[in-house]
């Protein structure tokens, strides 16, 4: 898949349809990939990869790339086109300064998981149908695909692309995932449990902003946490309770509009998993709205700024509080 | 040096915790960390934690100073506190190198007495790297994960762990400790596979020879800043996670009656980072980007006879959201320049 999608790059770069391609480029192991804008051919043979450790989310990159001259060509996945689209309904991103090639993906891989089953010394991955042969400075290793997946790839939610100028592969479809199951078990916790639960996970943040970066829904030219005039900017947490508040202001901020990339909780330096608060509030959604998937087309009115007759009173919203 | 059998481990840990707190990296779910040992805490296998040891000296937030507001009188409350002597147990060479570059900062006058304070209660012993990673590149930078510094160091091998006391200090901590002599043999053993595996590293002997004062416009106006720098997010992840970055903020938190004056780990990544009455001086975030990576590789060494201000621990290369980090920005500045 990787040869296809290079040429197209290729094609794309030398036939004039786009100025700039935007893809993954290689690092000094198989893993450490980097977001790149290629303006070069030669570069693209020599540089451009698509492999099971391409993760990144491109689509917040066209909101600054699709204000430059010229049009710029971007490969994405299908859970990457909901943002994609999300960011076009907002009117962030200006379409037809972008050319939008949807590609296949069947997982990306998560290092840490490898890592975790105290596989050391890294130093190539080779993709051999489900199966990843690793090279490490210790001897070669052996690990299943599957078991070593992304947490939001596991519980992929769609294979479909639902926004693209031209597709690479077959189409997929919209999935039935277990995404939801985690949010069960902690709603089903009791107050004390929850909190703890959050307390435990919230108090190894660190404040590096990674997540809020990444997040395509984050767009915001000055964010609030950023902004002195704002009362509530901070680089450190006054207490543990402004620690969480940072997060869930923002899932707040977020709620209706995160399409549940999963971005948040691949970049956490300190492996907090933070889009469990974003898919706590598109469940609730579906539960009180009607199942409502962010970016899935470019029509809807989200249900958080929609309102119909018949939306669910707010003493629902109570009620299941108090469950 | 002294030895011990590593099924004696916890029990000396009892031992060193009966008279001072005793902190060593454990393993916790979501990677290595430090705590306070306690019984039941044993000793992590992991080759490092996800936050530095820089925290034990420069913690993420600390209140400097608190006034209290009266009507028209004001008191000032020093807040520091003298602290107690505590040992850190099993710190990679990397990070103890890291602990030298800091006290050329903290230590130099005027002296940050809040630093020194915690920097004179530590005693460190270190721990020789038995498997190191593919990230680790501390050898560039002339250290070694066989003989790491420290007040004491430790080698483990076949069972034992073997110390070597360096300083006083590592000494008072070793003498009243139930350990054997000897164990000369084995910790040369271990220092020799350890110097073995390193040479195996991918990473090692980077281009660093360029990077010097007298090339440092060249450096800064390289036109490579541009696409090295083109999609990092801005975040603070590499900084925060870094032994080395120290740059702090100051702030004042207003209680109502008073103030708490705290600092607090900052980011040169950050656009408000050094932000005066306009704006921050350096407006795109190629230009913190490039901040970054000069102070490490030009200014600092600059400064300090030639001394870099990364320990090559490989923190940044695992934990930067899309892996653009120093080994990088060193092969792509530093490869084919000319010499100066």
């Amino acid at each position: 898949m990787q040869e296809v999608i290079k040429q197209k790059a290729i094609e794309l770069l030398s036939s004039g349809k786009a100025d700039r391609v935007l893809g993954w480029k290689e690092g000094e192991f198989f893993y450490d990939i980097t977001p790149a804008v290629f303006t070069d051919v030669k570069e693209i043979e020599e540089k451009f990869v698509y492999n099971a450790f391409c993760g990144p989310n491109f689509s917040k990159y066209l909101v600054a790339e699709s204000r430059k001259d010229g049009k710029i060509a971007v490969f994405l996945k299908p859970c990457d086109t909901y943002s994609f689209q999300q960011l076009l309904k907002e009117h962030r991103i200006l379409r037809d300064k972008v050319y939008a090639v949807g590609i296949p993906c069947d997982g990306m891989v998560d290092i840490e998981k490898i890592r975790q089953k105290k596989i050391k010394g890294i130093t190539g991955v080779t993709e051999a149908g489900e199966v990843l042969q690793i090279d490490t400075i210790y001897g070669k290793k052996e690990v299943a695909k599957k078991d070593v997946l992304a947490e939001r790839c596991e519980n992929c939610k769609s294979k479909k692309h639902v926004v693209y100028d031209e597709l690479i592969g077959e189409e997929g479809d919209v999935l039935d995932s277990h995404r939801f199951d985690l949010v069960e078990k902690i709603e089903a916790m009791s107050e004390e449990e929850r909190f703890a639960f959050w307390q435990n996970e919230l108090s190894r943040c660190i404040r590096c902003n990674a997540c809020r970066n990444v997040c395509p829904a984050c767009t915001c030219e000055k964010c609030v946490f950023d902004n002195p005039a704002s009362g509530i900017d901070q680089k450190a947490a006054a207490d543990s309770f402004e620690e969480k508040m940072f997060h869930i202001i923002r899932a707040f901020h977020v709620a209706g509009r995160c399409t549940d990339c999963g971005e948040c909780s691949r970049v956490c330096p300190q492996n907090i998993p933070l889009h469990l608060l974003n898919r706590k509030f598109i469940k609730d959604i579906n539960e009180f709205y009607g199942e409502y998937q962010a970016g899935a087309d470019m029509e809807t009115r989200a249900p958080l700024t929609d309102y119909q007759t018949d939306d669910c009173e707010p003493s629902v919203i109570l009620t299941k509080g108090d469950q | 040096m002294k030895k011990i059998s590593l099924e004696k481990l916890n029990a000396l840990f009892a031992e060193i915790a009966e008279t001072k707190a005793l902190y060593l990296p454990v393993d916790t779910e979501t990677g290595a960390q430090y705590q306070k040992w306690e019984e039941g805490k044993t000793l992590s296998s992991a080759l490092n934690t996800v936050r530095s040891a820089k925290d034990f000296f420069f913690p993420q937030t600390e209140s400097l100073v608190h006034f209290k507001v009266e009507g028209k009188k004001i008191e000032i409350m020093d807040v520091r506190d003298e602290g107690a002597p505590f040992v850190i147990f099993g710190v990679r060479g990397c990070d103890v190198k890291s602990f030298e570059l800091l006290d050329r900062v903290f230590l130099q006058d005027p002296v940050d007495t809040y630093y020194q304070n915690r920097r004179n209660n530590a005693i460190i012993v270190s721990l020789a790297c038995s498997e190191p990673e593919e990230t680790c590149f501390c050898h560039s930078f002339g250290i070694s994960a066989a003989d790491p510094a420290g007040d004491v160091t430790a080698w483990i091998k076949d069972g034992e762990i073997i110390f070597r006391a360096n300083t006083e200090k590592g000494e008072q901590l070793l003498a009243p400790l139930p350990l054997e002599e000897g164990g000369e043999a084995k910790a040369e053993e271990a220092r020799s596979e350890i110097e073995a595996i390193t040479k195996k590293l991918p990473l090692q002997n980077l281009p660093l020879e360029k990077f010097k004062a007298e090339n440092l416009m060249d450096f800064f106006n390289d036109p490579k800043w541009a696409s090295l720098s083109q999609s990092c997010l801005g975040c603070g992840t590499c900084t925060f996670v870094c032994p080395t970055c120290h740059c702090f903020d100051i702030r004042d938190f207003d209680t109502g009656h008073g103030v708490q004056r705290f600092r607090c780990w900052d980011s040169c990544m950050y656009r408000d980072f050094s932000q005066m009455a306009a704006a921050n001086p350096r407006l795109s975030q190629l230009e913190r980007f490039r901040q970054r990576f000069m102070h490490k590789l030009v200014y600092y060494p600059a400064n300090h006879e030639g001394r870099f201000l990364c320990v090559g621990c490989g923190r940044c290369l695992s934990r930067c959201p899309i892996s653009m980090d120093i080994v990088k920005v060193i092969k792509e500045l530093g490869g084919e320049r000319d010499a100066k």
